[in-house]
């Protein structure tokens, strides 16, 4: 940690002590969502997703391809993530860092465990089916990916259409199916300065943070969870967060479906 | 996870495939000190996974520039056999997947381990997952963490992991593959003995708070007898020295 970021750290530790934010918000609240969809012509889906100063874009491509063996009936959906170089000067060009493959997986396990796509839906005939590319780049960097990627995907998959399939040939001109979207998560991450516990992370506040959880939630029941970086969290404040993670699935989806 | 088309009926009479109650571990097996080269390792059998797990250090950092002069720093590497599954040949090498849980128990021990008593150090942990049969994140950290205590490293608390899941509908401890394969959550933890603080949470699936909290209350009792195993382990490691 630089000298720069070690005296930041403990000015945001201290400031929480009192329960203050260093952008002045409350505990577990979230900064402002702004979502554009269909900012895409080219792509089957697509939106970006703000949230402060975090700015992501996600773009689905729709391909015919081969069924999974042990799935030869159903669809497939592959989220990913990049984190694009111009997005922070933290970010380095070449294979993708552990860091960025746990941003993928955690995305893409929440949109899978909440039954999101109707995988059956995206079956043509033996041995065709639809695979459902999302690809999420980071494009400004300010903290919490985990939940804005998820915002940036959910939002690209609701305006996706399929292309047509017939006789073999795939007519990208003819969109007119839309996917079958049939459940909609949102993820809330949070994060843990000695006893204090914050929603939605800004950059500042992340490289200080000793714990973090993101919990996905389609606001009946949590379909993911992934704890990390090296503190630790009670089972009490587990509890704790997953309820305040159910409570505002209703406020995120609600920008998402709007 | 499996097309859940062909699910077969995995609890009859409240008794799982295996004939365990749903609060029941596999049968455990764990043996300190099984590498020559090694500073710590540890062998472990856990139902039908099979484990080795090896630490060297502390040691120089390789390379030079990722060196802490106030800690030592970890590295961790989860990896599964090619031979390991009931499936196909697997790819060696580190897949997405195994980047993933890499990081996530790496993030463990540099919780317990205490690193600053290392400055400019490294400390490798190295867990190889030689036949796999479900929660085998869970189980590397049992067999690394009996390592790391069997190499002389300090850590400020031992810990275990252990996986919790929903197995038609009912709340589960240690799944093992089958059961993984068509549960309807699956939910790998490690916690530390001494304070039940959480090191490792990783979920998917569908889960309620409340059997969310029910998962945890299994997993602070299985950790009891992982434990004790863990303890034989380590001293029967030095009997006959």
């Amino acid at each position: 940690m630089s000298g720069i970021n070690t005296l930041k750290g403990a000015y945001i530790r201290s400031a929480l002590k009192e329960g203050k934010r260093n952008d002045s918000r409350e505990q577990f609240q979230m900064r402002e969502i702004e979502i554009n969809r269909e900012v895409l012509s080219n792509a089957e889906g697509s939106a970006r997703a703000r949230l402060g100063n975090t700015d992501v874009i996600a773009g689905v491509k729709v391909v015919v391809e081969e069924p999974h063996s042990d799935t030869p009936e159903e669809g497939n959906l592959i989220v990913s993530a990049e984190l694009l170089p111009m997005a922070s000067a933290d970010f380095e060009t070449g294979p993708p860092s552990p860091a960025a493959i746990e941003l993928a997986r955690v995305v893409d396990r929440g949109i899978r465990a909440g039954s999101c796509v109707d995988l059956q839906s995206l079956f043509i005939e033996k041995g065709k089916v639809y695979s459902v590319y999302v690809d999420i780049y980071v494009l400004d960097y300010d903290g919490n990916l985990f939940d804005v990627c998820t915002i940036a995907a959910m939002s690209a998959l609701m305006n996706t259409r399929l292309p047509k399939y017939s006789d073999g040939e795939v007519d990208r001109k003819d969109r007119s199916a839309k996917l079958k979207i049939d459940n909609v998560v949102s993820s809330a991450t949070f994060g843990k300065f000695g006893g204090d516990i914050i929603l939605d992370m800004n950059a500042d506040e992340e490289q200080a943070a000793d714990a973090r959880i993101t919990i996905t939630t389609d606001g009946k029941v949590v379909r993911a969870m992934q704890k990390g970086l090296n503190g630790d969290f009670s089972i009490k404040e587990v509890e704790q967060l997953v309820d305040i993670a159910l409570k505002k699935n209703s406020e995120i989806t609600g920008h998402i479906k709007r | 996870m499996a097309s859940k088309i062909n699910k077969p009926k995995l609890i009859h009479d409240g008794k799982r495939l295996d004939g365990r109650g749903p609060d029941e571990l596999r049968e455990i097996k764990i043996e300190a000190g099984i590498l020559k080269n090694a500073n710590g390792s540890a062998y472990l059998e856990w139902g039908k996974n099979r484990i080795i797990a090896a630490v060297y250090g502390p040691k120089e950092v390789m390379p030079k520039h990722f060196a802490d002069p106030n800690a030592a720093i970890i590295k961790c590497r989860y990896s599964m056999a090619p031979f390991s599954s009931l499936e196909e040949h697997g790819r060696s090498g580190q897949n997405r997947r195994a980047v993933e849980i890499s990081k996530v128990i790496k993030e463990v021990f540099e919780n317990v381990v205490v690193l600053n008593e290392y400055p400019n150090s490294e400390i490798d942990i190295f867990m190889e997952v030689l036949q796999s049969d479900g929660s085998t994140r869970a189980a590397c950290i049992n067999a690394a963490a009996v390592a790391l205590a069997s190499a002389g490293i300090p850590m400020k608390d031992m810990v275990y992991g252990v996986s919790v899941g929903k197995v038609d509908g009912e709340i589960c401890v240690d799944v093992d593959m089958l059961e993984d394969n068509y549960s309807d959550a699956d939910m790998p933890l490690a916690i530390s003995h001494r304070d039940d603080r959480i090191l490792l949470l990783q979920m998917d699936g569908d889960m309620s708070n409340e059997e969310i909290g029910r998962g945890f209350d299994m997993a602070v009792e299985a950790g009891k007898k992982i434990r004790e195993l863990q303890r034989e382990a380590l001293l029967a490691m030095y009997k006959g020295v």
